[in-house]
């Protein structure tokens, strides 16, 4: 999906390099997520005790600014605790296709031949698999458990940056500094990933930072059909699912993770974009 | 060309058919248990199931056998539901059907203009916020403003229903109106991004600026120009399937559509492996005869290619 990028029209002047309100405040959002994610288990280690006393209270009860969900667990503990779970998927996922893409993407456009074409095709096969409804089978029928669903979202999202980088290193070989660097009879693995990498780093991290975004989202909907991690985790997708039941009783059992779950995506798109822009002004000005 | 297109699109049938079909053997479990289901296992019924599948005979055989019921339209028995699979398709496809394509209408008509016009005023306020819900809409899962709306128009506002897909007919369509609504905020965003993109390389094209500097007004270049970013849209076409298959899936499920995403979310959670198999390959046929149909459009689109064609006949 992270084919999608807007192509704005290029930068006339050279601005200063300041950093625009939204991504600020974007980046202050995804800090705390990340110290959540960090520390949230800690700080929050009895979240998922259950406590039949305090079953499905309303939103601003006393001692549970969020309420409870119908097992009497507080919901901002339960999501302040499953921030870790929550986020590991996506990255995972999101560093894991940027490897494969870049290790595949790179031999596909520098080395050209049999194996481009092995490696496009790959893709183009890849591309057409709604990614989705692969993961809701083989991890449905064939039982496959979260880490199986993460190497299956791995293979999924990598077409795109496989596309990526390797529209960014046909275009960089056939420039001349890689004309001389192979003069100099530097090996082959030399040339791809000590010189041409560095410049297509820029499009590698800013679809890395897509994919983040919709990585969490296919986790998410997967586990709203059932088929994410286990019961009993603290996890947001799992809290969204469970919460349905109570939706009206305690709309924000569901309402907090999925807020969560947006404005994550939101934050993490923003930012990717300005690195986006930024590294590719940067890589403008030193060439 | 065209031919070369048609037949990888087949390679690729044919490979996927083989992974659905070894579905059933990666299955954990007994493989007669899993096509057994809920039903007594006594001799007899296993020893028709066996017969059925042809389990006796070599994997080869058992995939021809398999393959050929597929393409005569014999998709097996649901053990779920105890009907012919084909039925059990047949039964709720209208309902998906009319809700992708209510989908798929609403979001082409706000989300061309709005990226048209996004480009065309590049910067302005229009952009902007068309960017921002673009974002969003990439950003939000399906779900996610599913139940929002759910929510809203349950508690607050309600005017529309919000469970199951109704009576049939006009009652069908209001059941359908919010479902659409959550998919259309999904599927607009992309084919905003994707006009906006589209329009924004046309508008900086050298026959757009030649035919301003002809003194054509400025409506009659936008509409030249949206002819020709047609072009990439359409070709965008697959990202905005592959959303699309699993942003129905997500919605049927939040509003209790009894639609073919559902179907294929409870055949999964009951392993009810025929009925999985046959939608599997079902969609990744209709996907395949659409990127193809696209392919199509593209020669059609073109006028350069078409000029091509003419000329070659």
């Amino acid at each position: 999906m992270s084919d999608i990028r807007i192509i704005g029209a290029a930068p006339v002047t050279r601005r200063r390099r300041r950093v625009p309100v939204g991504v600020a405040v974007a980046m202050g959002v995804l800090a705390v997520v990340v110290l959540a994610a960090a520390f949230g288990n800690l700080l929050f280690a009895e979240a998922m005790r259950q406590d039949v006393l305090a079953s499905t209270l309303p939103p601003g009860s006393p001692g549970h600014p969020f309420g409870t969900d119908e097992l009497g667990r507080d919901v901002l503990q339960m999501a302040v605790a499953g921030t870790a779970s929550a986020l590991v998927g996506p990255v995972v996922v999101a560093v894991g296709s940027m490897l494969l893409g870049v290790i595949l993407g790179t031999l596909a456009g520098y080395e050209k031949g049999w194996l481009d074409t092995l490696i496009s095709r790959w893709t183009d096969l890849l591309l057409a698999v709604p990614v989705l409804l692969a993961a809701i089978v083989v991890s449905g029928v064939m039982g496959g458990g979260y880490w199986v669903t993460v190497a299956l979202l791995v293979v999924l999202f990598s077409p795109s940056d496989i596309r990526i980088v390797r529209a960014g290193v046909l275009e960089q070989s056939a420039r001349p500094y890689i004309e001389a660097a192979q003069m100099l009879s530097l090996s082959r693995w030399r040339v791809m990933f000590r010189h041409i990498l560095p410049n297509v780093t820029s499009l590698v991290v800013t679809n890395m930072m897509l994919n983040v975004a919709f990585a969490l989202v296919a986790f998410s909907s997967l586990s709203f059909l059932g088929v994410g991690v286990a019961p009993g985790t603290a996890d947001w997708g799992r809290q969204l699912t469970d919460g349905r039941a109570i939706m009206f009783q305690n709309p924000a059992a569901v309402f907090l993770p999925a807020l969560l779950i947006v404005v994550v995506a939101v934050c993490v798109n923003l930012v990717g974009d300005w690195i986006g822009q930024r590294l590719s002004q940067v890589g403008e000005e030193v060439r | 060309m065209l031919a070369a297109r048609v037949l990888g699109v087949l390679g690729v049938l044919f490979v996927l058919s083989i992974i659905v079909f070894a579905m059933m053997y990666l299955a954990p479990g007994d493989i007669v248990k899993n096509l057994l289901g809920n039903r007594p296992a006594n001799p007899d019924v296993v020893a028709a199931v066996r017969e059925q599948y042809r389990l006796d005979d070599p994997v080869v055989v058992q995939y021809l056998t398999w393959l050929k019921g597929f393409v005569t339209g014999d998709f097996g028995e649901s053990i779920r539901l105890q009907v012919p699979v084909a039925q059990a398709i047949g039964d709720r496809i209208a309902i998906t059907a009319a809700l992708c394509g209510l989908a798929f209408l609403v979001s082409v008509l706000v989300a061309v203009p709005l990226g048209v016009r996004s480009a065309v005023k590049a910067g302005g306020w229009v952009d902007r916020t068309g960017n921002a819900l673009s974002i969003l809409g990439l950003s939000a899962p399906t779900f996610a403003v599913g139940l929002v709306l759910l929510y809203l128009f349950a508690y607050y506002v309600p005017i529309l229903p919000v469970y199951g897909g109704g009576d049939g007919g006009l009652d069908t369509l209001r059941h359908l109106v919010l479902p659409a609504i959550t998919l259309a905020l999904g599927l607009g965003a992309i084919i905003v991004k994707l006009t906006r993109t589209a329009m924004l390389r046309e508008l900086e094209s050298d026959y757009v600026t030649f035919a301003r500097s002809r003194g054509l007004g400025e409506r009659m270049v936008r509409r030249i120009a949206l002819r020709n970013a047609a072009i990439p849209i359409v070709t965008g076409a697959s990202l905005v399937l592959t959303f699309l298959v699993g942003g129905t899936v997500l919605a049927e499920t939040t509003y209790a559509l009894p639609g073919i995403g559902t179907l294929l979310q409870d055949s999964v959670l009951f392993k009810d492996i025929a009925v999985v198999q046959s939608l599997t390959l079902l969609v990744a046929v209709v996907i395949a005869v659409i990127a193809l149909l696209a392919d199509l459009a593209y020669l059609l689109l073109d006028p350069r290619v078409r000029r091509q064609m003419g000329a070659a006949s």
